[in-house]
């Protein structure tokens, strides 16, 4: 069974739960309810034999509602099938854990809490994993300066703010291309 | 017969060897520079040019700086090499207290001397935020060379010291 077979099965399988599908470049990609996510993803490993899980990641549509988007890539090492799962997410609410069906989630959802912020239900040890506890920003949010935030923990760990005047960095929001966004693409007189 | 011209100087270096004449700090100095130990801080992609730095084709211990201790406790030269997180300064900063007087310090590369390319949330724009720096190092990362040249300009550096008020900063302090 190759992924576009899989993703027909899961259709019929899960009906309303799975909301649209997405075929790009051979690339298949599932959107479905956040409340069955769970219950799909571990369909998948159970039945459908993806004993991988290669990345969880979350998205931030600031902006939208809901606001995040978690994104799950799954991998067959018996078929060599890929296979993407993505759920929508309000914010504030919890996305159920899947660290019991891939032991390896436990970490990626420690890395999405603490970058996002996004909490997941269910954790056994849901603490930040790059930053330190009791840093007070979720880093990766839109809303959250490129340059950083000061904060100040004495004894652990403190920040600053970055210069970025002019810097290569720096990207005015707008709807241009990114040509006419960055600034290194300026031309000086 | 006439006796050799040296057996009428006041000092026979025949019987008692050589002597130089030389101010105190010049040769405490001369002692310090020429044996420096490296605390290697390796952070980043500066420390695997640090290391190439320290094995056979660029050779350190051509300049007496081959013995890189990984105790700060028996460190001169703290190398700070590569991007200091801000999860890693204070880590940093107590390593750099740890080291006995007298004591130098080299900001290698870009990300130690002014965070480099990473402004961002996470890194600490130069490690002279913390601890005063000798000598910086441009470099992305620097090359070999570029490290030996840093070193050596720090050898100089210290020859132009005095080596109790200048050297020994922490305990002038305490004393006074």
């Amino acid at each position: 069974m190759n992924a576009a077979q899989m993703v027909t099965a899961l259709k019929e399988k899960f009906g309303d739960a799975v909301l649209s599908t997405v075929e790009f470049r051979g690339e298949h990609t599932l959107n479905v309810n956040m409340a069955s996510a769970k219950a799909i993803l571990k369909y998948c490993r159970d039945e459908m034999n993806f004993d991988y899980l290669v990345d969880i990641s979350s998205l931030d549509h600031m902006g939208q509602e809901p606001r995040f988007e978690m994104v799950y890539e799954i991998y067959g090492y018996g078929h060599l099938q890929h296979l993407r799962v993505k759920a929508v997410i309000p914010d504030g609410e919890d996305a159920p854990t899947v660290s019991d069906i891939w032991p390896t989630a436990n970490w990626h959802e420690r890395e999405v809490w603490d970058m996002m912020g996004i909490k997941f239900s269910g954790h056994p040890d849901l603490r930040r994993i790059l930053m330190w506890e009791g840093y007070p920003y979720f880093p990766l949010r839109k809303d959250f300066p490129l340059a950083g935030k000061p904060s100040e923990m004495p004894d652990v760990a403190f920040t600053g703010t970055a210069p970025l005047a002019d810097g290569p960095f720096v990207t005015s929001p707008g709807t241009g291309d990114t040509v006419t966004r960055e600034p290194r693409a300026k031309r000086f007189e | 017969m006439v006796a050799p011209a040296e057996s009428l100087a006041a000092y026979d270096s025949k019987i008692e060897g050589n002597i130089v004449f030389t101010k105190l700090d010049s040769a405490i100095n001369w002692m310090r520079k020429n044996s420096l130990w490296p605390m290697p801080m390796g952070l980043a992609c500066c420390a695997i040019e640090m290391m190439a730095s320290a094995c056979s084709r660029y050779d350190l211990s051509r300049f007496g700086m081959e013995v890189m201790r990984f105790s700060p406790r028996q460190a001169d030269v703290m190398i700070v090499a590569g991007t200091v997180t801000y999860k890693m300064a204070l880590a940093v900063k107590r390593i750099w207290d740890q080291m006995p007087e007298p004591k130098w310090c080299i900001a290698m590369g870009a990300c130690a001397s002014s965070g480099g390319m990473y402004r961002s949330y996470a890194v600490l724009q130069g490690i002279d935020n913390l601890i005063p720096v000798d000598i910086y190092i441009s470099g992305c990362p620097p090359r070999p060379e570029a490290l030996l040249e840093g070193l050596m300009r720090l050898q100089r550096k210290i020859e132009g010291e005095s080596s109790f008020t200048e050297q020994k900063q922490e305990l002038v302090n305490e004393l006074s």
